[in-house]
């Protein structure tokens, strides 16, 4: 069985910070139109904004998908986030707070996830990484 | 790159933050208020994030650094306007800021900023 069935579809091209910009509109925009509310909508664009830029900084470019899916009658948007970068030694540090290789604040990736309703990673060393994130309506 | 008003009145320096600002754009306008400071001098920074959608890891940083690097030079920030939803994604996200001073708007901004630096409003009611 194949995930939840995707409707809408937008690819975006991510390769610099204003690209993370319009990534962030793109999902909002999707968001607003599904009638979420806006802390759902604030929650799931600041996680957009932190693997945009992770894309930007640790591969120097991506693609981002912006899908709305269905599961069982729910409605919801799913991030799909695709670079051809360097991949993640080590999964389990870099989902730890405060863990950076970019002498950031190392919030970005554990951030993400916990914003998120669902959060997954699949990443290869040398080949690049694949971060998909969903939020689901509430009724 | 996206200009960002910085306005003087009095002591006080305020920003009002009226755009989505990108890395780049955030780093350069937390430049223009250190060039402001060292150029006029002020006792108060007040930044207003009310329109401000998302404040995420990076833009929370520049917000935290920019404070400290104003009081290295003398100068108190206050950030003023966060909305209720950036404020409960910001704890999730892990950034907790309890270095920075807040206040709902410029108006309770004003009055904090004359506390911390005990200007005329704190001196009058003794």
């Amino acid at each position: 069985m194949k995930g939840p069935s995707s409707k809408d579809s937008l690819d975006i091209s991510v390769a610099n910070y204003e690209d993370v910009i319009l990534a962030r509109q793109k999902a909002r925009e999707l968001m607003q139109s599904m009638g979420f509310s806006l802390l759902a909508q604030t929650r799931m664009v600041t996680a957009v904004s932190e693997l945009a830029r992770n894309m930007v900084v640790h591969a120097g470019r991506g693609q981002m998908s912006v899908n709305s899916v269905e599961k069982l009658n729910q409605k919801g948007i799913e991030c799909i986030f695709q670079d051809k970068g360097p991949g993640i030694q080590n999964i389990d540090q870099a989902l730890r707070q405060g863990f950076s290789t970019s002498n950031s604040l190392g919030l970005g990736l554990g951030g993400a996830k916990k914003l998120c309703a669902e959060f997954d990673i699949q990443t290869t060393v040398g080949k690049g990484t694949r971060v998909t994130i969903r939020e689901w309506k509430t009724r | 790159m996206i200009e960002v008003t910085i306005l003087k009145i009095g002591d006080t320096i305020i920003v009002p933050i009226q755009t989505e600002l990108h890395d780049l754009a955030a780093n350069f306008l937390q430049e223009n208020i250190l060039k402001k400071i060292e150029k006029v001098g002020a006792r108060g920074l007040i930044i207003d994030v009310g329109v401000v959608t998302i404040i995420d890891s990076f833009m929370g940083r520049v917000l935290v650094d920019t404070a400290k690097m104003a009081r290295l030079m003398g100068t108190e920030t206050v950030i003023v306007g966060m909305k209720k939803e950036v404020v409960m994604t910001l704890l999730q996200l892990g950034l907790m800021m309890q270095t920075l001073h807040t206040a709902l708007n410029i108006e309770d901004g004003i009055t904090l900023l004359n506390r911390l630096t005990g200007g005329n409003h704190e001196r009058s009611i003794i």
